[in-house]
């Protein structure tokens, strides 16, 4: 019996292993495309970009290592901070508006018995079930009409009043234990104080869960901002990086790390509550 | 009482999503203007549309193809990684990664492996095998079915966790009490189990299929080779040219038919259980 186990999980290892690689590899060229100097960019993957000869090829490590396009894109390209903060202008309200608006109505939805609950939460779940070439007209048709085509509100507030975060944390409020909230009504609590005082403290794995869903999503946003925002120096990063690519490879190669490096810390630190988000949508009513 | 912790998100919804897409169904029946009456002429417009016929059949062939090798291969890891214990966090974490890497910074990646002298051609040519255009020939679409496999694999591996655990160990003990060897098991009792996970996997690997339009279009832009030309970069153009009758009535046409196969999944899988 002991025999036949080793050769079963090489067999298992190697599809594995084979899929890792596929995601391994992209981190790797990231990394490494950004320590490499112009020359180097140019003669590895100049082919596929600017039109040299020949096929690209990609050494494992560069031959002469350089933090200069890092250094050049940090200390003396202005434009990408300003996109760099463009994009945290709006991530942040996007972010806390769903948390402030949605933490509250996911605990009504989930916690009180009221007349038209079941056909309130049937609605957030279908709007979270439209993809954003649905939801792009009306939302159009209204921030239009209220003059916002073109701010940032024209992005955040349709994000703020996102159905999807809203249900996930409401699936974390069903899993507060009743008698807790009987508990507390014996003691007196109100609605808001028992929010306060239970729900928030106990639901907080589902927020966080929500919070780092909604930060990826704002922050790799593509056609909202491309729908919305006309005017360039409202662009976030991500509509502003694939406009350099063909200017500046080396700058090019050390911002789309940049970009990278916020998702992925947010990722390596939440991955739990990604998981837990993922999962929310798993569950049955 | 419940008003007062619905109500902001509330207004909020109605305002942004519900009374603007009430407004979007009776724009489709009206003028550009919003105006004139004029019926189902742009339904009739956006029909005969070949532009909105390419995109259409792209797209449901996009996700008649994509979802169910995403359910295999996606499966497949799931199951894999549940029976290697060593290493499965690592795995799982590495599947996973994908879906925090934004788009925007893998742009160059993908045009330095997919454009025509990229990385995928040196190794053909190196394998003594012909090149392909990749981004200009029909390779294109295939090219977006691995984006999206790539992408949202680890999504799918959770969900499929998650159903997996879902399952009670006393049923495979009862199949090997029974005789049942590891394939029998798996045919008699994880597939039987895992059939309310595989509707909502599907459901969302379709909602999931719309958002490689952000990959395609940043690849290729907006008018990419015809065999990736998805509905996405159509509403997209047909923004562009603020044509909010036809956009109205494919927008309409586009939720009912998500909305139908949605409620379509939701009712077989209630008979199922």
């Amino acid at each position: 019996m002991k025999k036949s186990r080793i050769p079963w999980l090489t067999v298992k290892l190697i599809p594995l292993l084979a899929l890792a690689l596929l995601v391994w590899w992209v981190i790797w060229f990231m990394v490494m495309g950004s320590l490499m100097s112009l020359e180097e960019l140019r003669g590895t993957i100049g082919p596929a970009l600017i039109g040299a000869e020949g096929y690209s090829i990609w050494p494992i490590l560069p031959t002469w290592p350089t933090l200069r396009p890092l250094v050049a894109l940090l200390l003396d390209t202005p434009q990408f901070f300003v996109m760099f903060w463009n994009t945290f202008r709006l991530v942040i309200p996007s972010v806390l508006g769903q948390f402030i608006l949605g933490a509250p109505a996911a605990w009504a939805l989930s916690r009180f018995r009221f007349r038209g609950r079941k056909v309130l939460a049937t609605i957030y779940i279908a709007l979270m079930l439209l993809p954003f070439q649905v939801t792009m007209v009306p939302n159009f048709l209204i921030i239009d009409r209220l003059g916002l085509m073109d701010t940032t509100w024209s992005v955040i507030l349709p994000f703020a009043f996102s159905a999807f975060p809203v249900f996930i944390m409401m699936r974390g409020f069903d899993a507060v234990p009743r008698a807790l909230l009987e508990a507390a009504s014996i003691d007196g609590a109100g609605h808001f104080r028992t929010f306060f005082k239970i729900g928030l403290p106990l639901g907080v794995p589902s927020i966080l869960a929500a919070l780092v869903l909604g930060f990826l999503e704002v922050w790799g946003a593509i056609e909202q901002p491309m729908t919305f925002l006309r005017d360039p120096s409202n662009w976030p990063l991500s509509l502003f990086l694939p406009q350099i690519v063909t200017e500046e490879l080396g700058l090019a190669m050390a911002a789309s790390l940049l970009m990278l490096a916020p998702a992925a810390l947010f990722f390596f630190f939440g991955q739990k509550y990604l998981e837990l988000g993922i999962q929310a949508a798993g569950i049955k009513e | 009482m419940a008003l007062a912790f619905l109500g902001p998100s509330l207004v909020g919804i109605t305002v942004f999503f519900l009374i603007p897409f009430v407004d979007t169904i009776r724009r489709s029946f009206y003028d550009i203007r919003g105006v004139n009456f004029i019926g189902l002429e742009s339904y009739v417009a956006v029909l005969n549309n070949t532009a909105f016929r390419l995109a259409a059949v792209n797209t449901a062939k996009f996700a008649a193809i994509c979802i169910p090798l995403l359910l295999i291969v996606s499966l497949g890891t799931a199951l894999l990684l549940r029976s290697i214990k060593p290493l499965g966090k690592t795995f799982k974490t590495t599947f996973l990664l994908p879906m925090a890497v934004p788009v925007a910074s893998i742009v160059l990646l993908w045009q330095a492996v997919f454009n025509y002298g990229g990385l995928a051609n040196s190794v053909l040519q190196t394998l003594g095998l012909e090149t392909v255009a990749f981004m200009d020939s029909s390779a294109a679409f295939w090219v977006l079915v691995f984006t999206y496999l790539w992408k949202n694999n680890g999504y799918n591996m959770i969900l499929w966790l998650a159903g997996l655990d879902g399952i009670s160990e006393t049923l495979y003990e009862a199949a090997r009490v029974d005789g049942a060897n590891a394939v029998q098991s798996f045919r008699y009792v994880t597939l039987p189990c895992l059939l309310p996970t595989v509707g909502l996997v599907s459901i969302l690997s379709l909602l999931n299929s719309f958002r490689v339009f952000r990959e395609a279009y940043l690849v290729a832009g907006a008018y990419p080779h015809d065999s990736m030309y998805l509905l996405q970069h159509l509403f997209n153009n047909w923004f562009q040219n603020l044509d909010i009758s036809r956009l109205s009535a494919a927008a309409t046409m586009l939720a009912a038919v998500l909305l139908v196969i949605i409620l379509l999944m939701r009712r077989f899988l209630d008979e199922k259980e």
